[in-house]
């Protein structure tokens, strides 16, 4: 038992749980509206999955392309999303992107420039025009220094190396949050009226994929367990180019901008095998030889965009499909070439970073020779269900921000919409909430002892159990289940035995035991996470299983088409009685003048 | 293919600690921290380790391996002999927490006292305009993963811990730099920079320079050129003259 009286605690009107760029920019705002705000991050600041990010922020600022503007940015989004994003998010987050970019140059970013001194603008999958704002190949490093140097300016309070582990609610509103310190081990308990989470995504959950150790779906396992729901959770962004050998970089990002300045898939035979890969979908916007593809790059008004440049989930599927067929590379991907077809001096001073990976971790030089690339896990469409406008769930005082957040890119996400979905909608979460949590102060409800000896009791059971399972064992049974039933390619029968094997990964969580003290303790931080990856991996298996149709960045073997009646309904996600249920919801319906958009030509 | 390696790993905490000699299967093309997750996995479940993107791009995963302060992710075992023992200690400049993992606290106050970017209006259209060639000179500065391999192997704050209190370090001075270099700034950082950030202790030995995973000419590029503009200020007859004429203050 611990004794509550012992336990840190801090009040504050708004509490941000994640330290990436939506996490950031929520606290910005929210401070910034006059809210006493504190971050709490899993890791060191800046060190959050952002940093990451690499080929740019999406945002129709017409720098190379005049005729680009809100409205083409939007109707790619919601295009490249398969029609099922939130079409009031895909609205607002194009319209409000170039502002959010333009905003980090007032707090010091420095992007790559046009030839007249505007902010440069590169070409990226789905997108009509040359859209992403960008620094070389580290875009997501920029946005996040920025961002964290902004916020250390303002002098807000940080908690880092802090993980939340519950949420606090009173008479159906949250009233804070409990955690503990990575680094003692000791608890920590956070008094507010407002949560905004900023928790990124899930990809710890599969055996491949460019996430790091702290994307194990808290936020959505926190925001389910307080009675929010996760929509769209059965759409898992594979990104097509993450790298394949050696085998312990396997899933390492390799960025969409290596074609989009150029870059083309190949398969083992030379074929640019995108071309036999272009659904009816884009067939009007996409070229289908490759000399008008190439002539694309200079001239965009008379020409149509590269098959490569397709949506991720089409490029992702082409090149899974090209493997199984027996036209891969040596080891079990295709090749990604852009040396025989820009000069050394472009590739590095385009791809800097990239050129330092291949060079550093699997001794290729790209500016010379192909490099060898497949399907890995990067992002999850599904989150949180939010108000469009305040990202509010449907818990009063819960808001989500970000990839832990749901609905914006509806089945899948194009790239480049990622980092400015996290300024356009962690800005709005920071206002929303510091407007709901200064409004009532008095209104304020302490948190129970109980309740804290409670979260604190839950966090130490690993500890009370001897003998029992390590959690690591169990993390990678978890991994090769989602990798192998729940991946890029599903089937009925294999997701109902995802399902019968996480129920029996639950028991065995249950039983985990950790070894050492709680100073500083991995495995134990683990077992707990554990717990959230379960939870998260039970939604997208169950929501997977129900949609009986493929649609973005899910694809059933044994519903091949894309069926009109499905894409009018989302799949929400919540909890009863510990366990994950599905329900269908009618997708919101989109106003005339922006479905107009759609019917021309 | 894969073989056995063997291992000795720093165990312990503020009070005190030891090499613990381990021996780990490993495969080919792996690095560091593809063993050090193995021991964690099947031999010591509560290693502390920092790490997160595991690609060389967040700077989290530095120690010091066989002496030389590094990122474990991008150090390829096929760097060492085979047979070789490879060591792991943790950065040796600042306090250990628990086995490999330091406390990097100082790093993170040091950064409080950067001031911020006072940048120019914006153009009536609500744009900046830069050039290609002027934000580059920034930009090579943020490049910076904030590793802080640099601020470990800096001699000023390694050796002498009372340093700490006068001096920020390299990846500070980076920072610096980039403000006085930044194409949209109004203000002098020079002042800051000698006194708060404590420039003028460095004696460009280059060490941090030699360390950097992102190849940033740190001494050449930043600190000697910051350093030169302090001096310029400080030294500058005209420049005394005026300052204490019109009595400006530091940030003018």
């Amino acid at each position: 038992m611990t004794d509550p009286s012992t336990i840190e605690r801090h009040s504050y009107d708004v509490l941000v749980v994640g330290a990436g760029g939506a996490g950031l920019r929520a606290a910005i705002a929210a401070h910034d509206a006059g809210a006493k705000v504190a971050i709490i991050c899993k890791s060191l600041l800046g060190k959050a999955h952002t940093v990451m990010a690499e080929g740019g922020a999406a945002a129709a600022m017409g720098n190379v392309y005049s005729e680009d503007n809100w409205r083409v940015h939007f109707r790619d989004t919601m295009r490249g999303g398969k029609m099922l994003n939130h079409w009031r998010m895909a609205q607002l987050h194009a319209q409000e992107a170039p502002d959010r970019i333009h905003e980090l140059e007032d707090w010091g970013a420095l992007f790559d420039r046009t030839p007249d001194g505007l902010i440069s603008q590169r070409d990226f999958g789905g997108h009509r025009y040359a859209r992403l704002a960008h620094v070389g190949d580290r875009t997501g490093l920029e946005l996040i220094r920025t961002l964290q140097q902004r916020a250390v300016a303002l002098g807000i309070d940080v908690y880092m190396e802090c993980t939340v582990t519950k949420l606090f609610q009173e008479g159906g509103r949250i009233t804070g949050a409990f955690g503990y310190w990575r680094e003692s081990g000791r608890f920590i308990v956070f008094e507010a009226p407002t949560v905004v989470l900023a928790t990124g995504g899930i990809g710890k959950s599969y055996k491949v994929t460019s996430n790091s150790w702290e994307y194990t779906g808290d936020g959505h396992a926190l925001a389910l367990e307080a009675g929010a729901s996760l929509v769209n959770m059965e759409f898992v962004q594979f990104h097509p180019t993450g790298m394949v050998w050696p085998p312990s970089v396997k899933g390492i990002l390799v960025t969409e901008s290596v074609r989009g300045d150029g870059g083309v898939l190949r398969n083992s035979e030379g074929r640019r095998f995108m071309f036999d890969y272009i659904p009816e979908f884009f067939k009007s916007e996409t070229a289908d030889n490759e000399a008008e593809a190439d002539r694309w790059y200079d001239d965009k008004t008379n020409n149509r965009r590269p098959p490569e440049l397709l949506p991720r989930d089409e490029v992702a599927r082409a090149i899974n499909a090209e493997v199984k067929a027996g036209r891969g590379s040596p080891h079990g991907g295709v090749f990604l070439d852009i040396a025989s077809r820009r000069s050394a001096e472009y590739i590095q001073r385009r791809l800097p970073s990239m050129y330092h990976q291949f060079k550093e971790l699997a001794d290729v030089d790209i500016t010379a020779e192909p490099m060898e690339v497949g399907p890995t896990c990067h992002y999850v469409m599904g989150g949180v269900a939010v108000d469009p406008d305040t990202e509010e769930s449907t818990v009063t005082g819960l808001y989500a921000a970000g990839e832990v957040a749901g609905g914006m890119h509806g089945a899948n996400r194009l790239g480049g919409n990622s980092l400015s979905d996290l300024l356009v909608f962690g800005r709005r979460a920071g206002i929303a909430a510091a407007a709901a949590a200064t409004a009532a102060p008095s209104e304020r409800v302490s948190i129970s002892d109980d309740d804290v000896t409670a979260a604190a009791d839950a966090a130490l059971a690993p500890f009370e159990r001897q003998g029992g399972e390590n959690p690591y064992s169990v993390q990678q049974d978890l991994q090769d289940i989602m990798h192998r039933l729940v991946g890029i390619i599903r089937r009925a029968d294999e997701m109902q035995q995802a399902l019968s094997e996480l129920e029996q990964l639950k028991e065995r969580s249950a039983q985990l035991s950790v070894e050492g003290h709680r100073q500083y303790n991995p495995g134990w931080h683990l077992a707990l996470d554990l717990h959230n990856m379960l939870r998260v991996s039970e939604c997208i298996a169950k929501a997977a299983l129900e949609r009986t149709e493929s649609r973005g960045g899910h694809t059933r073997d044994d519903y091949p088409a894309t069926e009109d009646d499905w894409g009018t309904v989302n799949l929400h996600c919540v909890l009863d009685d510990d366990a994950v249920s599905v329900r269908r919801e009618t997708l919101p319906e989109m106003p005339d003048e922006l479905r107009e958009l759609f019917e021309e030509k | 293919m894969g073989y056995d390696l063997n291992m000795k790993v720093w165990r312990g905490d503020e009070s005190g600690g030891e090499l613990t000699d381990y021996v780990v299967p490993v495969e080919e093309g792996e690095v560091v921290l593809d063993a050090l997750h193995r021991l964690q996995a099947t031999q010591a479940g509560d290693l502390a380790v920092r790490w997160n993107c595991k690609a060389g791009k967040c700077g989290s995963c530095s120690a010091e391996i066989n002496g030389k302060p590094r990122l474990t992710c991008m150090t390829r075992l096929s760097v060492f002999e085979p047979g070789e023992t490879v060591t792991v200690t943790p950065l040796r400049t600042f306090p250990v927490i628990r086995d490999l993992v330091t406390d990097v606290s100082y790093n993170y106050e040091k950064a409080k006292k950067v001031p911020p970017l006072s940048p120019e209006p914006r153009q009536a259209d609500g744009t900046y305009r830069m050039q290609q060639e002027d934000v580059e000179r920034g930009q090579e500065f943020r490049k910076c993963i904030e590793c802080f391999l640099c601020q470990s192997v800096c001699h000023v704050i390694r050796d002498h811990e009372d340093n700490k209190e006068a001096f920020s370090g390299p990846r500070l001075f980076l920072r610096y730099a980039e403000l006085e270099m930044h194409p949209l700034e109004t203000k002098d950082h020079r002042e800051a920079a000698k006194a708060e950030a404590g420039v003028g202790l460095c004696n460009i030995t280059k060490c941090c320079t030699e360390v950097c995973p992102e190849s940033i000419k740190i001494t050449d590029n930043a600190i000697i050129p910051v350093k030169e503009r302090v001096v310029d200020r400080s030294y500058d007859p005209l420049v005394w003259l005026g300052s204490k004429i019109f009595r400006r203050s530091a940030d003018d």
